[in-house]
C-alpha cells in the first residue's frame, strides 16, 4: 500500500498549478477531496466494493499527469465547465460518493470538466456524442469529469466513446454526475474501445427526480483493466432506471462492474441486465446491489446477470445482491455462469458450420440480448457489427479510427 | 473456585421488576411464545469468569485430556488473541466481553459423588423430559439415539451399547478423547482448522462437550443419531464441538436441537461442527435451532455464532444440510461443504425465521474442487417484526472442478413493513465447464392467497401460518419425520402476533 504516496506528493507539488488552470467551483472542493483521499488511501480488496480489483497495483506505475485544457467543439449542449451557461455550484461534486477514494482522487486532480446541459422542456433529436481520445507519447494519467444536468422535461441521448490512439500506457479516472430533474429522460451510452495497456476507473452517479427515465449502457468492447461503478439514486416517485452492460474480455483483460440502485421513494422501477463473455485468461466481475429503503413501497426491481466462461483459465465473479427494508415490493435477481449449449453447437456442426464459427455465432447471440436493448437505431446496428467483429478477433485493428489514416 | 449455582425459579421473579407492569401483557405474550424458557434448579459447578491460559489448562484438566489436545487449545487461544471480532455480517453484534463469561459449567457434578455416569440428577432427567427428550431408552422414540448436552457437559448418551454392536461410535467428544484418541486426533480440526476464523479459534481454545460419531465402513446406521443442546447456567457460554466421521460406503442421519432459558442478557454460543465424508458415504445433518430469541424489545437472547463445515473427501460422497432457524437473537452461521471428491454431491436446505428484533445472517458455502460435483442450495427467509434476515452464500468452482453444477434459489418473504430481507450471493467461477445458476426473489405474502383463505373463513393469522408453512415446505420435507412436525409447529409459534 504505497501507491498513494506518489499522488499525495504530486498534489502537494502541483496543486497550485492545477488550481490556476481550473475554476473556482472546482477549486472549492479540491482540498477537502484531497484530504479524504489522503485519509482513505486506495481501497484494498477488503473493501467490499473493490473486492475484485487491485486498485493499488493499477495506480502503482509512474504516470505523467495530463493538464492540457479541454477543447470543446462549439455545440448547443456541451460546454467547458468554465464557460457554463448556468451556475453549477449546486451540481458539481454533490451526488458523487464522498467516501470513495477514486472519486476523491479525481476531484483533487481534475482541472477541467465537461458540462452537458439540456434546458427545460428541450428535446434533443440527434444524440450528443462525446469522443475521448487518449493520446500521448509517455505513460499518462487522465482525470475526466463530466457533469450532466437535465432540466425538467429535458430529453436527450448521450454517447461517450473512449478510444486510445497510441499504444501507450494510459490510466483514466472518470467521474460522471447526472442530475435528472422531474420528467427528464436520458439515454447514456458509454462505449470503451481502448487497448490492453489502458486502465480505467469510472464512477457514475445518477440522481433522478419524479417521473424520470434514465437508461445507462456500459459497453466494454476492448480494454486493459476496467472498473466501472454506477450508483443510481431514485429520489422521485414513478421514476425508472435501466442499467445495461455488455462486457467482452479476452487475453488478460479485466472487467469489473459494480452497481448500486437505491430506491429511496415508493413506486419506482429498476431493471438491470449485465452480460459477460470471458475468454482466455480474462477476469470478469459483477456486483450489483439493489437497495430498497424503508418507505419505498411498491418498488419493482429486476436484476439479471448472465455470464459465459469460454476458457478454462477465465474467471468470473458475480455477486447480485438485494437489500430490502420495505415489505410491499417485488424484487428478483438471477445470475448464471455457464457454458455454451452443446446441443446447439452439435446442431450447427452437423450442418457444416465449423466449430469456431458456431461458437462465435452462439456468443454473438448471447450478447445480442444486451445490444437489442439499445434504443438508438444507428448505434445499435453499429454495435451489433462491432460485437461480432470483436468475437472474431478483428476489432483490434481499430478500423474506424481516423487519426492515423 | 467452585460456585454453587442455585438459580431455580429465578426467571419468574426477575420478570416482575417494579415499574414494568405496563409491559406485563406484552411480556406474557412473549413468554408464551418461547415455551422452553424455564431454568433448571440443579447444582452446577461453574468455574470463575474470565479467559486466560490458566482457564484453558483448567478445562483441559477437568476433562482429563492428553497433552496434544491442551497444546491444540493453547495454540488456538494464542491465535485468537491476535485477532479481532469480525464485523462484516449484516447483524448488529454487540461488543462481547469475553472476560465476563464462564467457560465451563458442569450440571452433573455433585458434592461427594464421584461417578456421575451411573446416576443422573432427577432434575436433569425432568428437564430433558420436559423438552421432550427422554433419556431412558425404554421411553425413547424408537429409532433415535440421543446425546444430551447441558451447558458444558454431556449428561447422557442413549443406545450407546446397541450402536457399538455395529461398530458405531456415538458418544460425547470428551469420552471419545479418552476412548478413541487416535480417531479424534486424526480428524479434529482437519475440516475447520483452529485458525479458520475468530469464533473457530475461540471454540478450539475452550470447547467443552459435543458429540462424536464414527460410522465404520459399509455400515448403515440403524437409527437416527441426535444431540440435544441446552444452555442452563447463567453467565456461561456454550462452546460445543461435534465431529462426525462417516467412513466408506456408510450412511448416517444426524439431528441437532437446542434451547435455552429466557434471560435479559445475551448468552454466547460458538460451536464448531466438522463432518468428514469418505468414498460413497452419505451424511444427512439436520438442525432445528430454537435458542431463546430475546424478548419483543430485543433484550437478551442467544448469540449464535457457529462454524459448520463438511468435507466430502471421497468419491461419490454426499452431504446434506437441513436447517430450520427460528431462535437466537443473532444468528451467524454458514454450514458449508468442500466438494473434494469427484462426483460428490452437496445439498443445503434452510428456513430462517426472524421476528421482533432478531437478526440472522445465514447461508452456505459450496466449494467445488472435484470433478462432476453437484450442489443445490434452497434457502427460504421469512422476516417479521423489526427483524433483519440475510442470506449470504458462496459458490466457488475451482480450476480443476470440471463439470461442476450448482443451483441456488433464495426466496425471502416479508411480513410487516419494518423488517428487512437481504441476499448476498457470491459466485467465484474459475472453470469454463461449470454451470452455476442463482435466483432470488423477495416479496410479501400474496394478497390473493390471503383473500382466498379469508373468504373461506380462515382468519388472517391462521392463513399466514398456512401460507408460510406451504412456502417452507420444500425444506421441511427434507427433515426426518419427528423433526418436521416440530419444525412446522415452531414456524407458526415464531410468527404468532405478526399479523394485524
Amino acid at each position: 500500500m504505497t501507491s498513494e504516496l506518489q499522488y499525495i506528493e504530486l498534489y502537494n507539488e502541483a496543486s497550485d498549478l492545477i488550481k490556476s488552470k481550473s475554476c473556482p467551483v472546482m477549486n472549492t472542493v479540491r482540498d477537502e477531496a484531497f484530504a479524504t483521499f489522503q485519509r482513505l488511501g486506495f481501497p484494498s480488496k477488503k473493501v467490499e466494493r473493490y473486492r475484485y480489483t487491485d486498485v493499488d497495483a493499477a495506480f502503482a506505475p509512474n504516470y505523467g499527469i495530463s493538464l492540457s485544457p479541454l477543447t470543446v467543439k462549439p455545440s448547443a449542449y456541451i460546454y467547458n465547465i468554465q464557460e457554463a451557461p448556468i451556475d453549477v455550484t449546486p451540481y458539481y461534486h454533490r451526488i458523487a460518493d464522498h467516501t470513495d477514494a477514486i472519486t476523491a482522487l479525481n476531484t483533487a486532480l481534475v482541472h477541467d470538466a465537461l458540462l452537458v446541459y439540456v434546458p427545460k422542456n428541450t428535446r434533443v433529436e440527434d444524440p450528443i456524442v462525446v469522443d475521448n481520445w487518449l493520446r500521448g507519447t509517455a505513460a499518462t494519467m487522465m482525470n475526466r469529469r463530466v457533469l450532466i444536468v437535465m432540466e425538467q422535461g429535458a430529453d436527450a441521448t448521450l454517447i461517450i466513446n473512449d478510444h486510445a490512439a497510441d499504444k501507450q500506457r494510459f490510466l483514466t479516472t472518470q467521474v460522471i454526475e447526472v442530475f435528472c430533474h422531474d420528467n427528464a429522460r436520458l439515454d447514456l451510452y458509454e462505449i470503451e474501445e481502448t487497448t490492453p495497456l489502458c486502465s480505467r476507473f469510472s464512477n457514475v452517479y445518477i440522481q433522478e427526480g419524479r417521473d424520470c427515465n434514465v437508461k445507462h449502457n456500459s459497453i466494454t468492447l476492448f480494454n486493459g483493466q476496467t472498473r466501472n461503478l454506477c450508483d443510481v439514486y431514485l429520489q422521485g416517485e414513478n421514476s425508472e432506471v435501466t442499467l445495461n452492460g455488455c462486457a467482452i474480455a479476452t487475453g488478460s483483460q479485466r472487467i469489473d462492474n459494480n452497481t448500486l440502485i437505491r430506491h429511496e421513494v415508493p413506486n419506482c422501477t429498476s431493471d438491470e441486465l449485465y452480460k459477460y463473455v470471458v475468454d482466455d485468461k480474462a477476469v470478469g466481475a459483477f456486483a450489483g446491489k439493489i437497495l430498497v429503503e424503508k418507505d419505498a413501497q411498491k418498488t419493482s426491481s429486476h436484476e439479471t446477470n448472465a455470464n459465459l466462461c469460454a476458457s478454462s483459465d477465465a474467471r468470473m465473479y458475480t455477486q447480485p445482491m438485494l437489500e430490502i427494508y420495505a415489505d410491499d415490493v417485488k424484487c428478483a435477481h438471477g445470475s448464471t455462469v455457464g457454458v455454451m449449449d452443446e446441443a446447439a453447437l452439435f446442431y450447427m456442426r452437423q450442418r457444416g458450420i465449423p466449430e469456431a464459427e458456431a461458437r462465435t455465432l452462439l456468443k454473438n447471440a448471447f450478447m445480442g440480448q444486451v445490444i437489442d436493448q439499445i434504443k438508438y437505431e444507428p448505434l445499435r446496428q453499429r454495435l451489433a457489427v462491432k460485437v461480432e467483429k470483436r468475437f472474431r478477433g478483428e476489432l483490434e485493428k481499430c478500423d474506424d479510427c481516423r487519426l492515423c489514416k | 473456585m467452585n460456585e454453587k449455582n442455585k438459580n431455580g425459579k429465578q426467571n419468574e421473579n426477575e420478570e416482575k421488576k417494579p415499574g414494568q407492569d405496563s409491559n406485563e401483557l406484552v411480556r406474557r405474550i412473549a413468554e408464551k411464545k418461547y415455551e422452553f424458557g424455564f431454568t433448571t434448579d440443579v447444582h452446577t459447578e461453574i468455574i470463575d469468569k474470565g479467559l486466560n491460559e490458566d482457564v484453558i489448562r483448567l478445562i483441559s484438566e477437568k476433562k482429563g485430556e492428553p497433552d496434544w489436545l491442551l497444546q491444540f487449545r493453547l495454540e488456538a487461544y494464542r491465535y485468537w488473541l491476535t485477532q479481532t471480532q469480525p464485523t462484516w455480517g449484516h447483524v448488529h453484534l454487540p461488543e462481547i466481553d469475553y472476560q465476563a463469561i464462564s467457560y465451563y459449567a458442569d450440571p452433573t457434578a455433585k458434592k461427594g459423588q464421584g461417578n456421575k455416569e451411573q446416576e443422573i440428577d432427577p432434575e436433569l432427567m425432568k428437564t430433558f423430559d420436559k423438552l421432550g427428550i427422554p433419556l431412558e431408552e425404554r421411553l425413547a422414540l424408537s429409532g433415535t439415539a440421543v446425546d444430551a448436552v447441558m451447558d458444558s457437559v454431556s449428561v447422557k448418551t442413549t443406545f450407546k451399547e446397541k450402536l457399538s454392536e455395529k461398530g458405531i461410535i456415538f458418544c460425547s467428544i470428551s469420552e471419545a478423547v479418552k476412548n478413541h484418541p487416535d480417531l479424534v486426533q486424526k480428524y479434529l480440526g482437519s475440516v475447520v482448522p483452529p485458525k479458520d476464523n475468530y469464533f473457530a479459534a475461540l471454540n478450539s481454545a475452550v470447547f467443552s462437550d459435543g458429540s462424536f460419531v464414527y460410522i465404520p465402513k459399509n455400515t448403515r446406521c440403524p437409527m437416527e443419531l441426535s444431540t440435544y443442546f441446552r444452555i442452563n447456567a447463567r453467565n456461561t457460554g456454550q462452546f460445543e464441538r461435534t465431529l462426525i466421521v462417516c467412513d466408506e460406503g456408510s450412511y448416517v442421519s444426524y439431528l441437532e436441537g437446542c434451547t435455552a432459558p429466557m434471560r435479559d442478557e445475551n448468552q454466547l454460543h460458538a460451536a464448531i461442527v466438522e463432518i468428514v465424508v469418505m468414498d460413497n458415504a452419505e451424511v444427512k445433518y439436520s438442525t432445528v435451532q430454537n435458542w431463546y430469541p430475546g424478548d419483543s424489545e430485543g433484550r437478551g437472547g442467544v448469540l449464535n455464532l457457529v462454524t459448520k463445515r463438511g468435507d466430502l473427501r471421497g468419491v461419490n460422497s454426499k452431504l446434506s444440510w437441513t436447517q430450520v432457524e427460528t431462535g437466537s437473537a443473532i444468528t451467524w452461521k454458514y454450514p458449508s461443504c468442500v466438494l473434494r471428491g469427484d462426483n460428490s454431491q452437496a445439498e443445503f436446505y434452510s428456513v430462517a425465521v426472524t421476528n421482533n428484533h432478531q437478526e440472522a445472517d445465514t447461508g452456505t458455502k459450496m466449494i467445488h474442487l472435484g470433478k462432476n460435483t453437484r450442489s443445490t442450495i434452497i434457502s427460504k427467509g421469512i422476516s417479521a417484526g423489526k427483524s433483519q434476515n440475510s442470506y449470504r452464500g458462496l459458490v466457488r468452482v475451482g480450476k480443476h472442478a470440471d463439470g461442476a453444477r450448482n443451483y441456488s434459489s433464495c426466496d425471502s418473504l416479508l411480513l410487516g413493513s419494518q423488517c428487512g430481507a437481504h441476499t448476498f450471493p457470491y459466485m467465484d467461477i474459475h472453470n469454463n465447464t461449470a454451470t452455476v445458476e442463482h435466483e432470488a426473489t423477495t416479496s410479501k405474502i400474496n394478497e390473493d392467497q390471503l383473500f382466498y383463505c379469508n373468504q373461506r373463513g380462515i382468519s388472517t393469522e391462521e392463513a399466514v401460518g398456512l401460507i408460510v408453512n406451504g412456502y417452507a415446505k420444500d425444506v421441511i420435507n427434507k427433515l426426518p419425520m419427528e423433526f418436521a412436525v416440530e419444525a412446522q409447529k415452531l414456524l407458526s409459534v415464531s410468527l404468532e402476533g405478526t399479523v394485524g
